[in-house]
């Protein structure tokens, strides 16, 4: 997977950084909970959401249980109606074929619809290498793109600003932008929007994505907000969609459960204001070339994982970024990979195969939030855990020897005797302690312990352990 | 009832006085508690942080020490999501013990039927539903029924209950700016509710807590809800 630049700096320190800064705090904070709210509602008022999930789950189980069946039978349905095929086994693959495409096409330029695919293969960086530009027309990816920045959420790229923010990157950066633009988001939307305007005029190829891609039509789906979709869809001349290949849904009327998980689960809303679907080529109707790129990239070894593998189920809607006490104090870039909060926890270093990713499952206290909102039920914390045991047991360094301390304490905990003799002599060190301080706090400990003392007080041993006093009193003291 | 006592180890070590308050509550109600000496640790520490194969001779020690309980209690959420939701995935043949294992709330309101321990106090107290509780044990108001049953106790509600106080076990080490991050916005909620006293069903989380509001020299005692219940919490 592309990571971004600087993307292997570990999470802790980068979530240092993030931490320092008060105004990304306040702005994750309102955006996050504004969301999570949201959502929490429309949820609410859904009296089968628990087997909208389940079902959900289990299509999405079963479009990765016959992955190879569907995708031949997505790729047979969309050559029969007109659209070209092309199979991407990684980022480069991608990249190159889509250059390709749009070279062919004639085109120096291409407008994009806001897409997780094209982001993680680095797609833009890609076609400018080969001095083709790229324009991101979704709102938020167009200001991430003026910035100079990098997406810091799924479905809201530019959370990590406040619109005073956007006013200046737009003053600054954006073409055509009004000299006097204030930073009421009517105004700063129609600024944009002028913009755009522009720009879908102007193409003669687009770029996307696809939410879905209907294994039995050959039909892909884009769900979105802003009609910018739409109109990259409908306006140029050549469509070029890249497709991760669990985006497949088996049939049509899958659509039924997935239209309603989604718009609930990301912007809570009850339904999305535009979806486009389409199915190859309709003469005198939208593109006349239509390509679709499936992308593996990493997905098929991710399959391979039994315990890792579902979180190829995953929507993108991004519920659990908004749920996170994790993300929503560090945003989006201290994770450095495309796919931050809970799910780039453990969809990144799934997708690298490597070791670039490997703090990102330890970025997480496990407290569950993300896989109560998750709409196909994806066990984050479940694969969280599994991944921290590839880590440790893959890292077996002899020098210096990693988790001694964990398995010294295990050889402890062990043998009843050898740990009841541990706590007795924990319990002595907490006497000797108690008295030399005259307080059952400590405000400072050694390294390791010093991370807990540096924002917490640390309590004492009790003078007795439980079992001293059973076995003193036979639990009636 | 024949029912074994699983301490765990933070109490056995830190709290003990939780176990005194467990033991205390059962025997009062006329049941047999023991103390099987064999236990340790669940091993959820190992487990969680990666080192499974560490982990695995202590799920073999929990299920050897309680082999013969018709039920287990602990008064840990987290520990005992531990053996109930990762016991069976860990080593399939704990499946039918760990279905045994009981939080001190569930035992209470839904084994033995009881919601009223006849306690009494008279202080300003509020509830941090901790995550492994609420969320894996999924138990609910349990808690919060047996505290409400507490005789002149005013109870408060705390602001954004559900949400984790940053300790997450070695999370609090390896990722301490981000946790303390977390408990600076608990702390806040907690001394925002005025309370004297915060109680939850997990020391761990409460020694985090605690740990922080002590920091802050917050006027705010961390404390069991065993202890309120069996009237051994003391003033806050």
């Amino acid at each position: 997977m592309t990571g971004r630049p600087g993307g292997a700096r570990p999470f802790p320190a980068a979530a240092r950084v993030a931490l320092a800064d008060p105004q990304l705090r306040a702005n994750l904070r309102n955006a996050t909970g504004t969301i999570r709210d949201k959502r929490a509602a429309v949820v609410a008022e859904q009296p089968d959401w628990a087997q909208l999930r389940a079902a959900g789950a289990a299509i999405k189980d079963r479009v990765l249980r016959h992955l190879p069946e569907l995708l031949e039978q997505f790729e047979h349905a969309a050559t029969a109606a007109g659209a070209t095929v092309h199979w991407a086994p990684d980022a480069a693959a991608a990249n190159r074929i889509v250059a390709d495409l749009v070279r062919a096409a004639g085109a120096r330029e291409v407008v994009k619809v806001k897409s997780m695919a094209t982001q993680e293969i680095g797609l833009n960086q890609a076609l400018a290498a080969e001095g083709l530009a790229a324009y991101e027309t979704d709102l938020a990816e167009l200001i991430v793109q003026l910035g100079g920045d990098t997406p810091s959420h799924i479905l809201v790229p530019a959370i990590h600003y406040n619109r005073t923010q956007i006013r200046d990157i737009f003053t600054d950066r954006m073409p055509g932008a009004p000299a006097d633009l204030d930073d009421d988001p009517a105004a700063l939307a129609e600024a944009a929007r002028l913009h755009l305007r522009r720009r879908f005029l102007a193409a003669k190829v687009a770029v996307s994505g696809a939410n879905f891609a209907i294994a039995e039509t050959g039909t892909l789906v884009v769900l979105e907000s802003e009609g910018n979709g739409r109109m990259c869809l409908t306006l140029p001349d050549t469509l070029i969609s890249v497709v991760g290949v669990e985006k497949l849904l088996p049939a049509f009327t899958d659509l039924e459960v997935f239209l309603q998980l989604l718009p609930r689960s990301s912007t809570g809303e009850r339904m999305n204001p535009y979806t486009s679907m389409w199915t190859g080529v309709h003469p005198g109707d939208g593109p006349r070339s239509v390509h679709v790129v499936l992308l593996d990239n990493g997905r098929s070894s991710v399959l391979a994982d039994g315990t890792g593998r579902q979180a190829l189920r995953c929507i993108r809607c991004s519920a659990c970024l908004n749920v996170c006490p994790v993300y929503e104090r560090v945003g989006g870039h201290a994770y450095g990979s495309v796919y931050p909060g809970p799910i780039g926890a453990i969809l990144a270093p799934q997708l690298s195969g490597g070791t670039a990713y490997g703090s990102l499952p330890f970025a997480s206290s496990l407290c569950g939030a993300c896989a109560d909102v998750c709409p196909v039920r994806i066990d984050i914390p479940e694969v969280l855990v599994h991944l921290r045991q590839s880590t440790v047991e893959s890292t077996s360094a002899w020098f210096p020897p990693r988790g001694t301390g964990m398995r010294l304490l295990a050889w402890v905990m062990r043998d009843p005797r050898r740990y009841g003799a541990a706590l007795r002599l924990a319990a002595f060190g907490g006497r000797v302690a108690a008295t030399v301080l005259r307080r059952r706090v400590l405000h400072r400990l050694p390294w390791p312990g010093s991370r807990w003392t540096a924002a917490r007080d640390a309590p004492l041993p009790a003078p007795e352990p439980f079992r001293d006093w059973w076995r003193r009193t036979g639990g009636a003291g | 009832m024949r029912i074994g006592l699983f301490i765990t180890c933070v109490n056995d070590l830190v709290y003990p006085a939780t176990g005194v308050a467990v033991t205390r509550i059962l025997r009062g109600l006329g049941h047999t508690v023991e103390f099987p000496a064999g236990q340790t640790c669940c091993g959820q520490l190992h487990a969680n942080s990666g080192y499974r194969r560490a982990a695995l001779p202590l799920v073999h020690g929990f299920a050897a020490a309680f082999a013969g309980y018709d039920a287990v209690v602990s008064p840990s959420g987290s520990c005992v999501a531990m053996v109930r939701e990762w016991y069976p995935r860990l080593v399939p043949d704990t499946a039918a013990l760990a279905a045994r294992v009981y939080e001190l709330s569930e035992l209470l309101v839904d084994v033995l039927g009881v919601t009223d321990l006849g306690a009494r106090y008279p202080y300003r107290v509020t509830y941090h539903p901790t995550c492994h509780g609420l969320r894996v044990l999924r138990l609910g108001d349990r808690p919060l029924r047996l505290l409400r049953a507490v005789r002149d106790i005013e109870l408060v509600d705390l602001p954004a209950a559900g949400e984790c106080c940053g300790f997450g076990g070695t999370f609090a080490l390896r990722n301490a700016e981000v946790s303390a991050a977390m408990l600076a916005d608990k702390c806040g909620h907690v001394t925002g509710t005025g309370a004297g006293v915060l109680t939850a069903a997990d020391n761990s989380c409460l020694a985090h807590i605690g740990g922080g509001l002590s920091r802050t020299r917050a006027a705010v005692r961390a404390v069991h809800y065993a202890q309120i219940l069996a009237g051994t919490a003391g003033a806050p």
